[in-house]
């Protein structure tokens, strides 16, 4: 393998494993905190892909501003984020108390209904919006010419959101409330910590970060329907392999996952979408919490 | 007797609305093909666990008939039908024997991501597996007779009754079994079963084979009634239908998977008419609300009118 | 002639805390051993790491003349010992005459996907425990809704049908009624004399234990402290001050 193409492969992996964590991060946030595999994630990806996109063709094209097409996306999935989010929360408040299972059916029907939704409001039609990549410009890397939005942009957004939200749930009140609720939500509420309002405020947390994911992977995808199927099994395998509700842990299998991947597609192309799958059935296999989930003993 | 008559009005019903609306054929037995995926579901409910990935076994059997097909031109349908099932029984095994090992959420984690591999597979090896685009299925005899498209659908339709019904027939006689009252008892105390001397995952492992048999049952039977396979058949959407249609039917008896999954496709059908291109949301909704109100389906509903009518479970 | 039940250096800690410290025991055909101790003290780590629950970390457990230390509580239970448990264990959605045959299926090892359940088990055999543990009359409801004494008395049914040649039961009486205990053992007793089954039963209550046992051993901090007849043990001073808190 050429040096070349080693770096290349490297930052595309790179790149894309920035993607995939800030999915899998809203995933597994919300997985972590109230128990529920959120089916319908695969949705808010796609509703902020769309959105950005639809956000970036209405206020015009032909803007030179970085800064402006960024913002824009940003405030585009926090939008998507909290309304959808605030839709799912609603609807899962109704089946609060039933079997997980039939939560996480509850948000398949939800995903059906937002697939649908989708298709009638965006139609079947590709979308392809990529200003935001040309106004961004190159860069080079040791001899490889590379778009700055992907090579730093997007690395560099998921770092910070990751950084971000670990400040978060570490330095601030609210985040340690959620922290609580997380560990045990019956002595958390003992405590007066309103569970309900953490629980809200999580879902749309991790409802923006889907959409946030989507929101940047937008300029560089053609969006279709179906995106939001393929990103929510996807994402599922870096939060599976990583184990549920694990968030330093999807970081690194995001990593894992995006560059042996990318490495695939320079090197055996065929394999280049099983691999993701290939890692999670090992994964399972051999450690079925997850890489960086601690077993609790279990008592009778 | 009670049940005979039902039996015999059910089939009558059916092939009575075939002959009179002849394009009802094909919904018809796609419907029952997915009846019988269902109910290889509600077999694993039984146990109470749920797979996400079981549409594998379906698509395993449609395209071992396809490439069977494709290299054997003369063979019969049946014998097709039979290769193809036998192919997703042996895939079961093995990969039943991995599986088994683990309960709940890392149950349905594994099946979905072995299904994924599957799929990916699939839709990559394009020079072998005819990529995304899938796998002709030209149509064969079936016992012996060569029919055109009429009347080979109308055989296929027979033979597919004739299977569901069989099916709904030994997998309750399975559901009343020391076995599968052995299943049963793994949903509700493991341990006390492990503590009666039995292997919970034995007993597991013969349900799984059940379960991929089934699904790869519905999967040739499927395969041929389309004449054509893709990767699509063993994605995990097509696994979430099945499981749909078990919720919907229920897992009270092993004729709710056929009910659930008629009426899934005659919802379908409608929504479809109605509002076009909205049949998901139609159904996504309906999934919801039957949930909210029937958690236990339609068969469900069945067995609680049983219990307040009286007489033992 | 031969111990049924002997252990040799049984030994395990839970990181500083030791939960078996060495123990040395021996079991003979016939006995009734009631165990008794403080919780904490290690009798239930005993009774697990006897029935393939936890690994001893040294020691050997030897039953019927073999060694079964660290086997699987399945391949245990296979060779003769049976255990009920403190919170009883039953199939809760399935009937009390459903969970009694699925115990005699697995004991003749006769699960078929074919043949029913009550096919599988003897019909005859099954009313006879139904009478021995009180519960013919409601044979047929759901074991979810019997009371806590009757719920224990099925848990020990079930093992009973194992037809094992040592039953461990896990305090017995437990969560049940102080009306309904004597009732409850009276039962229980019956039933091994019936099946000729040597039984070790945890016990906090010291009545039930002069009443019913023929061995008494007291566990503190892992160890057997006194080991001998009801009498001896319940009178000697140490054991009243540790264990009984007189």
């Amino acid at each position: 393998m050429s040096r070349d193409i080693f770096i290349l492969a490297m930052l595309d992996g790179m790149s894309y494993a920035g993607l995939l964590f800030l999915v899998a991060l809203g995933l597994t946030f919300i997985f972590g905190v109230v128990r529920i595999l959120n089916v319908a994630h695969g949705s808010l990806y796609a509703f902020g892909g769309y959105g950005a996109a639809s956000l970036g063709l209405w206020l015009g094209q032909g803007s030179e501003s970085a800064v402006a097409s960024v913002l824009l996306l940003v405030t585009g999935a926090i939008a998507v984020g909290i309304v959808l989010g605030t839709v799912l929360m609603l609807l899962l408040r109704q089946f609060q108390d039933r079997d997980p299972i039939l939560q996480l059916l509850v948000t398949f029907g939800a995903f059906m209904i937002f697939e649908d939704l989708q298709r009638m409001i965006w139609g079947t039609q590709p979308y392809f919006v990529a200003d935001v990549v040309n106004q961004m410009g190159t860069s080079e890397l040791l001899g490889v010419v590379y778009m700055n939005y992907q090579l730093l942009f997007v690395p560099g957004a998921a770092l910070a959101v990751y950084f971000l939200l670990k400040w978060f749930l570490n330095s601030t009140l609210m985040g340690r409330q959620i922290i609580a609720v997380t560990h045990d939500r019956e002595v958390a509420t003992a405590l007066g910590i309103n569970a309900r309002r953490i629980a809200y405020l999580t879902f749309v947390v991790g409802a923006v970060l889907g959409a946030l994911g989507g929101a940047l992977a937008s300029p560089t995808t053609s969006l279709v329907p179906g995106i939001g199927a393929d990103m929510i099994v996807l994402s599922f395998a870096v939060v599976a392999s990583a184990g549920l509700g694990q968030i330093t842990g999807a970081l690194i299998t995001a990593l894992l996952i995006g560059l042996s991947r990318s490495f695939c597609v320079y090197l055996a192309p065929e394999f280049e979408v099983v691999m993701p799958y290939l890692i999670m059935v090992l994964v399972l296999l051999a450690r079925p919490q997850g890489l960086f989930t601690v077993v609790q003993a279990r008592k009778i | 007797m009670r049940s005979l008559l039902l039996n015999t009005a059910a089939v009558v019903v059916i092939i009575g609305l075939a002959m009179a609306f002849p394009w009802l054929k094909l919904p018809l037995i796609l419907s029952l093909c997915y009846g019988l995926a269902a109910l290889g579901i509600v077999v694993l409910l039984k146990a109470g666990q749920i797979s996400f990935g079981h549409a594998m076994y379906a698509c395993i059997s449609g395209y071992v008939v396809a490439f069977v097909g494709h290299r054997f031109p003369g063979m019969d349908g049946v014998l097709l039908i039979a290769l193809g099932t036998l192919a997703s029984v042996v895939a079961g095994m093995l990969i039943g024997a991995f599986v088994v090992r683990y309960r709940e959420i890392f149950f349905g984690m594994l099946n979905l991501a072995i299904s994924m591999v599957l799929f990916t597979v699939l839709g990559k090896f394009y020079a072998v597996t005819g990529g995304t685009d899938g796998l002709r299925i030209n149509r064969p005899t079936l016992l012996g007779f060569e029919l055109t498209r009429d009347p080979f659908e109308i055989a296929l339709l027979v033979l597919v009754v004739a299977i569901s019904l069989a099916a709904i027939w030994g997998v309750q006689r399975y559901f009343l079994s020391s076995s599968g009252q052995a299943l049963a008892a793994i949903k509700t105390n493991e341990t006390r079963l492990e503590y009666l001397g039995v292997s919970a995952k034995k007993v597991l492992w013969k349900g799984y084979v059940l379960s991929a048999s089934l699904c790869g049952l519905s999967g040739s039977l499927f395969g041929l009634s389309q004449g054509l396979v893709t990767p699509e058949m063993g994605y995990w959407l097509r696994s979430g239908e099945f499981v749909f249609i078990a919720i919907l039917g229920g897992a009270g008896h092993a004729v709710g998977a056929f009910v659930g999954a008629i009426l899934y496709e005659f919802l379908k059908m409608y929504a479809a008419a109605l509002v076009s291109g909205s049949w998901q949301l139609v159904l996504g909704a309906i999934l919801i609300v039957i949930i909210y109100f029937l958690p236990k389906g339609i068969t469900g509903l069945m067995n609680r009118r049983k219990r307040l009518i009286g007489g033992a479970a | 002639m031969t111990a049924l039940l002997q252990t040799h250096d049984l030994t395990l800690a839970f990181g500083g805390l030791v939960v078996a410290n060495g123990i040395n025991f021996s079991l003979e055909q016939g006995e009734r051993l009631a165990v008794i101790g403080q919780n904490g003290a290690g009798k239930t780590t005993f009774i697990n790491i006897c029935s393939g629950l936890l690994k001893p970390r040294k020691g050997r457990v030897i039953f019927a003349g073999r060694d079964i230390t660290a086997q699987s509580p399945r391949k245990i239970v296979r060779q003769g010992m049976a255990r009920s448990f403190q919170l009883p264990q039953l199939f809760l959605e399935h009937t009390v005459r459903e969970c009694l045959q699925l115990s005699a299926v697995a004991r003749a090892e006769s699960l078929s996907s074919w043949s029913s359940l009550a096919g599988g088990s003897n019909a005859v055999e099954i009313d006879r425990m139904l009478d021995l543990i009180s519960l013919r009359d409601r044979q047929h409801e759901l074991c979810i809704n019997l009371p806590e004494g009757q719920r224990k008395l099925l848990d020990v049914g079930m093992s009973l049908l194992l037809q094992p040649k040592l039953l461990i039961l896990d305090e017995p009486t437990s969560g049940v009624s102080t009306e309904e205990k004597h009732g409850v053992m009276e039962i229980l007793m019956r039933a091994l004399d019936d099946q000729k089954v040597t039984a070790i039963f945890v016990e906090h209550d010291v009545d039930i234990v002069k009443r019913y046992a023929t061995r008494v051993a007291a566990w503190i901090s892992g160890a057997i402290a006194a080991d001998g007849s009801p009498a001896s043990v319940l009178s000697n001073p140490l054991i009243q001050r540790e264990v009984l808190g007189e």
